[in-house]
């Protein structure tokens, strides 16, 4: 179906019914059950997983095909939410407008960043990356953010004002972010019994968005082009012998998955229109290789699992404080319970990023493959057992080899 | 008619001189070895002619036209392949991505954005891609990664990627190189077999003298950085400048 | 004249912090062949390490003083620290007052541990790895190093004056003859750059003079032949990684007077100092210290009212502009050797 294998088509089917069907499959437990806070069904959360789902998809383009280490693609989703915010000021807060001036100012700004960092590879690539981040912040932060020559407004951030043109933004248009009047903001709640399921706008633009380019990423790494990126990842030399120029081979790799960050970050303006240059720091760069990586490197839905994975507890573990610890450990003698909660505590709350840092080193060294190897691996071991035990009866007849 | 031309080549390392006013020939259609001891300058002459190094001073003519200072994909393109003295072939992909990529590279030139195709829709590279895994014997293990194969297997692969690509010239850098004997011989029997079939040129380095002496048809010895003669095999075997420079340890 | 010297010396501190921390790195990398995203936890636990010892000596003990009221009509309580009531008043003071350079002392066995137990615990193995994943794994490093020191000491930055006699400026324009107050330097600053160039002479004499150090410089060169050699390179590298970490914390002790430390100093002159190294030349230890030293004073010059009139923010690209000018111009830095890192 629409040009891939049957593996891909089914992989393709099982992504769109579980994003479609996210508001169900995110609020298992009944509101106001002590497991609610577990859900993650509600619109803001379930739209950062696409988001940075997409973000990831592209990344990984770039990363998991090529092998090449981007620390700077935050920037691009900055300069993305940057596009699509001036959109809003300028033309109209319709979003259609927005995404794609995000996504191609992104593509040309990656071009020119990658035009430079792809002279070397390696590490010095990874460092270029990373300094052209930290200098696409700087600008954003301070140097665009001066009287005479106001960009991206500094600290503040980027927003739209009451007094700015939008020349196209109709008379009865929402005041907000909108899809040909549709406001992102719009959520119908359906409740059945205890439950409440929340369907929202703004998710499923982005949800199909992410669809769409998740089949692209596909495509392109079924194609000879990503045959090709998969051939700089493994043997520079011999590609470069074999009559292939890896140098546009990698550019364009790494402008596509610029391409896609800019979307994320127009989609996030999307969702809402502000625009930070806290977006493009590196510690953001450092989080989609996370992402990525945590997933499953060159695999096709190792991003998004990882990205899903990663906002998810870090929405979780955010909202986690000391007296929720001490409810869960309740159970416990008292003198336990403290030592157990003094334990956990500083991981939790405002610890998320010592968690983080520690899954990272954790992942690098016994799981470089990621949860898809990891799940892979169960796998592997769940078939043997059960193929042990449906041996197991007839009894082992063979010799050994 | 030569098809390459190696004029007056120098090349200088710091104080060391590699290479010093080579001048070579080789005859379209010929197998021709360079040959010469450890540190004779023959990697160099290799690396200079693929664009690798840049001479100091000379030039490199393939089919009349200069190959100093092109890339080696550029080169590559003008029909020179290179195999590696260790096989140099994509480790992570399959043997049959393997074949397919050359292919490619000669339809599509040096780059191409064939982003949205699928490769399965590209009829006839993928049959070119079988036909040569039938011809090097290798269709059983066409979905194996290529890291797996057998030392032998590699080297198999590698020049069968080189072929594909019906390069003028074939270029050869030490290819038995510490390889058992059986794979020696299996590798000797293919380059002749590919002598025999096809309108090739081939540049063999080696240091092997059963490999020279079964293959060559004309041979360069190399000395100290510059030609020292250039002969039949049966001329060079007994030529006295020759065993006093290299031969004499072997004889 | 007097106003380019003094963007000079204004450049000297921030140069020598590049310079020290990249001079690590380099040598981490020259030698273990590891990129150390954590280098710049390094330099942050250092500048921590002054703010223990700072902590330790002012821990005290309260006493009522019924002479004196406070506002409440209460006696007034005085926070004695036990050092003052050790060594007495005085002397007590005094070694309050000298925490800071006091706690070289104090850092040095504490940055050869880190450091020990870093390259044991974590770096050793990843030196067959591919680059990708040794920058991974210590970029996670050192986000935990670094949330772990804002969970016990807070994100907000902490004060680490220096000694008094150390605080405060010297006219150094009249000393060569410029008009008085020309130049006004603090005195802290020169400290520190003595101290810089105190320590990489220190590193460099010892690479050159020492038979260890000849090791380490000709594996630097080349690893393999070292290896052939039969030498026991790992436990020269443990100690190299020991002697890096050393010179990163030493930089991040006495740094402290000049900025005071927060949590993520560590990271912001880590991607500088990376920046550094890459103009620098990979490998290369003097490129090091002299791109260090260079983009510093660069850095400063940038920093001037003129400057940043000219060109808004100039001040915080600079080095960024300079790095990609000379990656383009001069691929291999400005000391680079062949064949390092090239793949």
């Amino acid at each position: 179906m629409l040009g891939l294998n049957k593996k891909d088509t089914s992989l393709l089917i099982v992504v769109a019914f579980l994003t479609l069907l996210a508001p169900f499959i995110l609020n298992p437990f009944p509101e106001g059950s002590a497991m609610a806070q577990f859900n993650a069904g509600y619109p803001d959360l379930m739209q950062r997983f696409v988001i940075f789902g997409i973000f990831a998809i592209g990344f990984n383009i770039l990363f998991g095909l090529t092998g090449y280490l981007s620390f700077g693609h935050a920037a691009f989703l900055g300069v993305g939410s940057y596009s699509a915010v001036w959109m809003f000021k300028l033309l109209s807060y319709n979003v259609i407008p927005a995404i794609a001036l995000s996504v191609v100012v992104a593509g040309l700004f990656s071009l020119l960043i990658g035009f430079i960092s792809l002279r070397r590879s390696g590490i010095y690539f990874s460092i270029l990356t990373l300094a052209f981040a930290q200098m696409s912040f700087a600008l954003a932060y301070s140097v665009l953010s001066n009287p005479k020559f106001n960009l991206t407004n500094g600290e503040t951030g980027l927003q739209v004002y009451a007094d700015d043109p939008q020349i196209l933004q109709g008379a009865n248009a929402p005041d907000l972010p909108h899809l040909f009047g549709l406001p992102m903001r719009a959520t119908y709640t359906m409740d059945v019994g205890a439950w409440s399921f929340d369907f929202n706008a703004g998710y499923y633009l982005c949800a199909i968005i992410m669809m769409i380019v998740f089949y692209l990423s596909i495509r392109i790494f079924r194609s000879p082009f990503g045959m090709m990126l998969r051939a700089v990842k493994s043997n520079q030399q011999r590609m470069n012998y074999t009559g292939l120029n890896s140098k546009p081979y990698t550019l364009a790799a790494f402008v596509i998955s610029g391409m896609y960050a800019g979307l994320a970050g127009g989609l996030m303006a999307a969702m809402d229109p502000l625009a930070g240059a806290e977006r493009m720091q590196w510690t953001a760069s450092g989080e989609v290789v996370l992402m990525t990586i945590l997933g499953g490197t060159g695999t096709l839905i190792g991003p998004v699992l990882g990205a899903g994975f990663i906002k998810y507890f870090e929405n979780i573990f955010s909202k986690i404080n000391d007296n929720v610890l001490h409810s869960w450990f309740a159970f416990l003698p008292d003198g336990l319970e403290d030592a157990v909660v003094f334990v956990i505590h500083p991981f939790i709350g405002k610890g998320w990023h010592l968690t983080l840092g520690i899954l990272f080193m954790l992942v690098v060294i016994y799981l470089p493959g990621g949860l898809v190897e990891g799940g892979q691996r169960l796998l592997k071991r769940f078939k043997r057992k059960k193929k042990d035990t449906d041996d197991a009866p007839s009894g082992k007849t063979e010799p050994a080899e | 008619m030569a098809i390459l031309r190696v004029k007056d080549v120098s090349k200088r390392f710091g104080g060391l001189k590699a290479l010093t006013d080579v001048n070579l020939n080789i005859e379209e259609n010929s197998v021709h070895a360079i040959i010469g001891p450890n540190g004779a300058g023959k990697s160099t002459l290799l690396n200079c002619l693929v664009g690798k190094l840049m001479p100091d001073t000379g030039s490199v003519l393939f089919n009349n036209n200069s190959v100093l200072g092109l890339e080696p994909f550029q080169i590559n393109q003008m029909g020179i392949s290179r195999v590696f003295q260790t096989p140099e072939i994509f480790g992570e992909l399959t043997v049959m991505e393997n074949m397919l990529i050359p292919i490619f590279a000669m339809r599509d030139g040096a780059f191409r954005m064939h982003a949205y195709e699928t490769i399965a829709s590209e009829r006839e590279v993928v049959e070119q891609a079988e036909v040569m895994l039938e011809e090097m014997n290798m269709v059983d293990k066409r979905e194996m990664h290529a890291a797996s194969l057998s030392r032998g297997d590699k080297r198999r692969l590698e020049i069968g990627m080189c072929l594909s690509q019906n390069p003028r010239l074939l270029l050869l850098d030490e290819p038995t190189a510490g390889m058992a004997r059986a794979d020696t011989n299996n590798t000797i029997d293919l380059l002749k077999q590919i002598k025999d079939e096809r309108d090739i040129t081939i540049a063999i380095i080696e240091h092997d003298m059963h490999v020279v002496f079964s293959l060559a048809e004309r041979i360069t010895v190399l000395a100290q950085g510059t030609p020292l003669v250039e002969d039949t095999p049966e001329k060079i075997r007994g030529h006295p400048k020759v065993r006093e420079a290299y031969l004499g340890e072997a004889a | 004249m007097d106003a380019i010297l003094l963007q000079i010396l204004n450049g000297l501190d921030k140069g020598s912090a590049y310079a020290l921390i990249a001079l690590g790195l380099t040598l981490i990398f020259g030698t273990l062949g590891v990129v150390n995203f954590a280098h710049g936890a390094l330099f942050m636990i250092g500048a921590f390490c002054a703010v223990t010892l700072q902590k330790l000596l002012n821990l005290s003990f309260v006493t009522l003083d019924e002479t004196q009221k406070d506002f409440l009509g209460n006696p007034l309580k005085v926070e004695t620290p036990y050092i003052e009531a050790w060594f007495g008043p005085e002397v007590g003071a005094t070694i309050i007052d000298w925490s800071v350079p006091l706690s070289i002392l104090f850092a040095i066995p504490i940055m050869l541990l880190v450091g020990y137990v870093m390259e044991r615990g974590l770096i050793k193995h990843f030196y067959k790895r591919p680059h990708a994943d040794q920058i991974l794994v210590t970029f996670g490093l050192a986000i935990v190093l670094q949330e772990i020191v804002k969970y016990f000491f807070g994100a907000n930055p902490i004060q680490t004056p220096p000694p008094d006699v150390l605080s405060g400026s010297v006219d150094l324009g009249t000393m060569v003859g410029f008009d008085p107050n020309a130049i006004i330097y603090p005195i802290w600053r020169l400290v520190y750059f003595g101290f810089a160039v105190g320590i990489i002479g220190a590193v460099f004499s010892f690479l050159q003079f020492t038979t260890f150090g000849m090791v380490v410089r000709a594996g630097m060169a080349d690893r393999e032949t070292v290896g052939l050699l039969g030498i026991n390179i790992d436990r020269r590298f443990t100690i190299m990684f020991g002697i890096a970490a050393g010179v990163a914390g030493l930089a991040g002790v006495m740094y402290g007077p000049i900025n005071p430390p927060n949590y993520h100093m560590g990271m912001d002159f880590l991607v500088l100092s990376f920046v550094v190294v890459v103009v620098g030349g990979m490998g290369s230890l003097p490129g090091a210290v002299l791109a260090g030293f260079l983009l510093g004073i660069l850095e400063s010059f940038a920093s001037t009212t003129w400057a940043t009139t000219t060109i808004p923010g100039i001040n915080q690209i600079i080095i960024y502009l300079v790095a990609i000018i000379v990656l383009l111009t001069r691929p291999r830095g400005l000391m680079g050797r062949k064949g390092v890192m090239e793949e």
